[in-house]
């Protein structure tokens, strides 16, 4: 019982990015007409946001420490981020400790713009190109992507934490009844939690504003919506900042959870688009209820009763799950008909 | 499960009934899309050799029995028997190998391929069958049928242009290309959904023409037209569908009389 | 008539290909790429190029696990060569059989999806593949490690994965000093010979591709990808058609794994990875989709600029850029240094996208259009365009 829970809830935050990823793409899909490949790469760019603002915050110059010496007996010279020197070492450490959830904020105003660039320069001319050309062309920009960020963060992966009120782990058993044996780390749940409020008002978003309307009725009829006289260019330009930007508020929350490196983008992508697939191509429900699905299977594969059982299970259910789901439900869990069909 | 009993129940009082001369003989056909009847109580024989024409206003229900007949749509109810063959359930390929073949409404051609190639990838199929791997047979040996598609070729006035792209051609001229195409597989049952659509009125004579002279070959034909000239200038017999109903049947002069007709359809057009 | 003549065409590519091809250690020496390492990488990687374009571009079905069948190749081979002989050809002949066994199994179910569903669900078997390789398999592939040879093992109790018993070699009394190297018939797979191997093997595979393209069979996959649904009303049972197609590029794949094997007798589970999936269809994109030599020459370029671009640092490009004044060149140089050297799969990511977006028909349609516009708008006798096969060109909006 406790096993099942804690595997449940370790599904959660890796089932929380998938299902937010494949959100932006099953977003783009379904009302571009456009298979992304380089979304993996707008998540691995969130990544790198969190991870350059926490460089940014700790930009730092060089101080005679007044009180403290080093084993020679010479004053020590400490390294003091800017940050603390002009806001007070509380207010400073403070916002160092919270550079990951604050890096959000910069998250979506990059992302937005690299959004925008992206959709204005490249996307755009694409809409009416075969869905082969689409791939290939945003496979090739993920590579480039992907290729930068290597060339100036190196090929490692860069660990980021948690902030120290979230960093420790939680007693998840004791909250719900299952006594003091499902510790779990906090962050995870923060990140869980994060998913579910981005997925929600996501859905909000587009449930309830006039945009979000015509962006439903997009996906319902493409061609419809354009004769209706609505600039729908420009609505494009902005589901697909959109989705770049849920892409990376969900890479740049990960990061504590996984160091990012450059390649983090191309793992992700592949899974996410087995998770759009098997929820159904153009779906949004379809996409977050996938990739919850497979992180939880996912996790549960990788239990070791399983994996003494099936071995190497956990290596490949999720790609045997989407095989299966593809044979018998040609649509995915709740893929619409005539999508993606010719 | 019913439904596939239905289906051999059918298919064996069509042989009591033992029709002599039907070729296709359509069954109490129902189909309905979500509630709405599109077919019902079809019921259709056409004979060796004749030119039916199935006529009807918009939305009669000519393009559903059609889709039926090729089994691009499945019948909730009844059946297609061709030539002894229920077609029902059957794949499209296997439906063209028994010898039905069929021209689309909005012509449907191999656009990447020549005009040549475009015709000879049906004779293909007529003569090796649905699948054959001989891999390193060359296309380009290929003499007889090539000059076999030349000829069809020419019947339908494309002669001029054997090695051009066919997505390069107007829609008139893919459409007589799309001709070409069934005409080659010397199909016994020729389905023919409006082939004078958007064609020009001396386009439209020639086909005609072109269509009569097939007919004085034999083969038997199906015509969904909604070109009354047409209609009355190739057809043998005429059935009129309505609101997914056969209303009448007969010769074009029997349908032309016929107050019912005259009625749901004749009465709105020119004739 | 007009059979004759594209006979003739036909028979003047195939030598002109032979010929470039036995040539290519001259042809290649200006540019300094005339060394065995490349020139074999060139060869295998051709022949999995042609083998890929089979599928893609004559079907046009996108296959983004093609990297599954390289590895069952290489790792067939290797145990070949641990278990029977160091002779390749028994190697080469297990390697294409059981890469075709599993084409057949992998293409037969992927194959009832068409489009993206198509590719995902190849992407997916070939992601278990690698994974498996990786984790239960690894008594087969040594894991992280590697296939390797390994001498001949003097105890019965070591791993089969240390010590080889190569059965058949020992029977014939073969003297081993050593890790043996492999050999066809005593003929040494190294250097310049196993060039010269590969590249009779990749004229060979180029013969039958261009005999398929050119056959009754080649026309009914030109058909597949030109109207799919269309064949279906015409009688054509299009499954068993992409199935071959799809068997046929697998056992091609699977023999450009077991050249690598046979080259350099190591397997190793990244040769199954999905970006070595890309990188062939980078390969064929680049080159020209549905020509017979486009692929080739994409995979020329390609493992040709891995090799050069990625030797190149930041000297090289500094001298380069000598004769500009100095803090030009110090920009140009960290400015081109994004695309050189460790980074050189910017260069490979810009190509890709330069090539979808500016010249669908690959590298091959560009020379098509600029040898129409030198001859005036005449259609061009370059026997290279294979003319119904290649995309039209669109035009971005």
């Amino acid at each position: 019982m406790d096993a099942i829970f804690l595997q449940i809830l370790n599904g959660l935050d890796k089932g929380g990015a998938y299902a937010l990823i494949a959100l932006g793409l099953t977003l783009v899909f379904g009302t571009l007409g456009v298979v992304n490949f380089a979304h993996g790469a707008l998540f691995m760019l969130g990544a790198f946001c969190a991870v350059t603002l926490n460089r940014l915050l700790n930009v730092s110059y060089e101080q005679v420490s007044e009180t403290e010496k080093d084993f020679l007996g010479n004053p020590l010279k400490e390294q003091v981020p800017y940050l603390q020197g002009w806001l007070g070492e509380d207010m400073g450490s403070f916002l160092l400790d919270y550079s990951v959830p604050l890096s959000i904020i910069m998250a979506i105003v990059v992302m937005g713009i690299v959004g925008v660039v992206m959709e204005r320069g490249l996307i755009r001319h694409f809409y009416k190109r075969p869905h082969a050309d689409q791939i290939l062309v945003t496979f090739g920009l993920a590579i480039v992507i992907g290729e930068l960020i290597r060339h100036y963060y190196g090929a490692n992966p860069i660990p980021q934490s948690a902030p120290s009120a979230v960093s420790g782990a939680a007693n998840v058993g004791a909250w719900v009844g299952l006594g003091n044996n499902v510790i779990y780390p906090w962050w995870r749940l923060v990140y869980f939690a994060f998913s579910a409020v981005v997925i929600f008002g996501v859905f909000a978003f587009l449930q309830f504003t006039t945009f979000g309307m015509v962006v439903r009725a997009g996906m319902q009829d493409r061609e419809t919506v354009g004769l209706l006289g609505i600039n729908i260019q420009q609505k494009f330009t902005i589901v697909f900042a959109l989705a770049a930007i849920v892409a990376g508020v969900a890479g740049a929350m990960y990061t504590p959870i996984l160091p990012p490196d450059y390649n983090m983008g191309m793992d992700f992508l592949v899974l996410s688009f087995v998770v759009v697939v098997v929820g159904g191509m153009g779906s949004l429900g379809g996409a977050v209820l996938a990739g919850f699905l497979l992180g939880i299977l996912q996790s549960f594969a990788s239990m070791s009763v399983v994996q003494n059982a099936l071995p190497g299970i956990a290596q490949i259910i999720v790609y045997l799950v989407a095989v299966i789901v593809l044979l018998t439900l040609p649509r995915g869990l709740m893929g619409r008909k005539g999508v993606m069909e010719d | 499960m019913s439904a596939a009993e239905d289906v051999s129940g059918d298919e064996s009082r069509e042989f009591e009934r033992g029709t002599t001369n039907s070729v296709l003989h359509i069954d109490d056909v129902h189909k309905s899309f979500a509630g709405l009847h599109a077919l019902s109580d079809v019921d259709l024989d056409v004979r060796e050799g004749e030119t039916h024409a199935i006529i009807g206003p918009n939305g009669a229900g000519k393009s559903t029995l059609l889709n039926v007949c090729v089994g691009r749509l499945k019948p909730d109810r009844g059946a297609v028997v061709f030539d002894g063959h229920v077609l029902t359930g059957k794949s499209p390929h296997e439906i063209n190998q028994l010898g039905v073949a069929r021209v689309f409404q909005t012509p449907e051609v191999f656009p990447d391929l020549s005009v040549i190639e475009n015709v000879m990838v049906p004779a293909l199929s007529k003569r090796d069958g649905h699948f054959s791997l001989n891999p390193f047979k060359s296309f380009a040996r290929e003499k007889t049928l090539h000059s076999e598609a030349e000829s069809v070729l020419e019947s339908v006035g494309l002669q001029a242009h054997l090695s051009s792209p066919a997505s390069s051609m107007s829609r008139g001229d893919k459409r007589r290309l799309e001709l070409a195409m069934g005409l080659i597989q010397h199909p016994r049952l020729l389905l023919l959904d409006e082939p004078t659509a958007g064609m020009a009125r001396h386009d439209t004579n020639a086909t005609i023409d072109l269509l009569k002279k097939i007919k004085e070959g034999g083969m038997t034909k199906v015509i969904i037209e909604h070109d009354m000239h047409v209609v009355f200038s190739l057809a043998d017999r005429i059935s009129v569908l309505a609101g997914g109903r056969i209303i009448a049947q007969g010769t074009p002069d029997e349908v032309k009389n016929n107050p019912k007709v005259k009625e749901a359809y004749l009465g709105e057009e020119q004739v | 008539m007009a059979a004759a003549l594209s006979k003739s065409k036909d028979w003047i590519l195939f030598v002109g290909f032979s010929a470039v091809i036995l040539l290519l250690p001259w042809i290649l020496a200006p540019i300094g790429a005339g060394y065995p390492d490349l020139l074999q990488k060139i060869a295998i990687f051709g022949i999995f190029a042609i083998g890929f374009n089979i599928l893609f571009g004559l079907t046009g079905y996108l296959s983004f696990g093609h990297a599954a069948f390289i590895g069952v190749g290489s790792y067939m081979s290797l145990w070949s060569f641990k278990l029977l002989t160091m002779n390749v050809l028994p190697a080469m002949i297990f390697s294409v059989a059981l890469a075709g066994l599993f084409a057949f199994a992998i293409g037969y179910v992927s194959l009832r999806r068409s489009g993206i569903y198509f590719s995902i669900l190849t992407l997916a078997f070939a992601q278990m593949s690698y994974n498996l390789a990786y984790s239960v398999l690894t008594p087969l592939t040594n894991g992280e490690t590697g296939l390797q040879t390994r001498a001949i093992r003097t105890n019965p109790e070591t791993s089969l994965l240390d010590g080889d018993i190569r059965i058949i070699d020992q029977a014939l009394g073969v003297q081993e000093l050593g890790v043996p190297t492999t050999n066809f018939f005593g003929l040494s797979m190294s250097g310049m010979s196993g060039f010269y191997f590969c590249a009779i093997l990749l004229i060979i595979c180029f013969f039958i591709a261009q005999r398929l393209t050119n056959s009754n069979f080649g026309m009914m996959l030109k058909a597949i990808k030109s109207n799919q649904n269309r064949l279906n009303y015409t009688g054509i049972h299009t499954r068993p058609y992409l199935i071959a197609a799809f068997v046929i590029s697998g056992m091609y794949a699977g023999l450009a794994g077991s050249l690598m094997a046979v080259t350099d007798p190591i397997a190793g589970a990244e040769r199954m990875q999905w970006t070595a999936s890309g990188e062939v269809v980078l390969m064929t994109i680049l080159g020209g989709v549905g020509t017979l030599i486009g692929p080739v020459v994409g995979a020329s370029l390609i493992k040709y600029a891995e090799q050069k671009v990625s030797s190149w640092n930041e000297g090289i490009l500094s001298s380069f850029f000598d004769f500009l004044p100095e803090t030009l060149q110090h920009f140009m140089v960290s400015v081109s240094s994004l695309f050189v050297g460790e980074s050189w799969h910017t260069t490979l990511g810009v190509l890709f996208m330069v090539v979808v977006i500016f010249l669908p028909g690959g590298l091959m349609e560009g020379f098509r259009r600029i040898i129409e516009r030198v001859t005036g708008g005449k259609k061009s006798a370059k026997p290279g365009a294979v003319e119904s096969g290649a995309r039209a060109p669109q035009p971005a909006e």
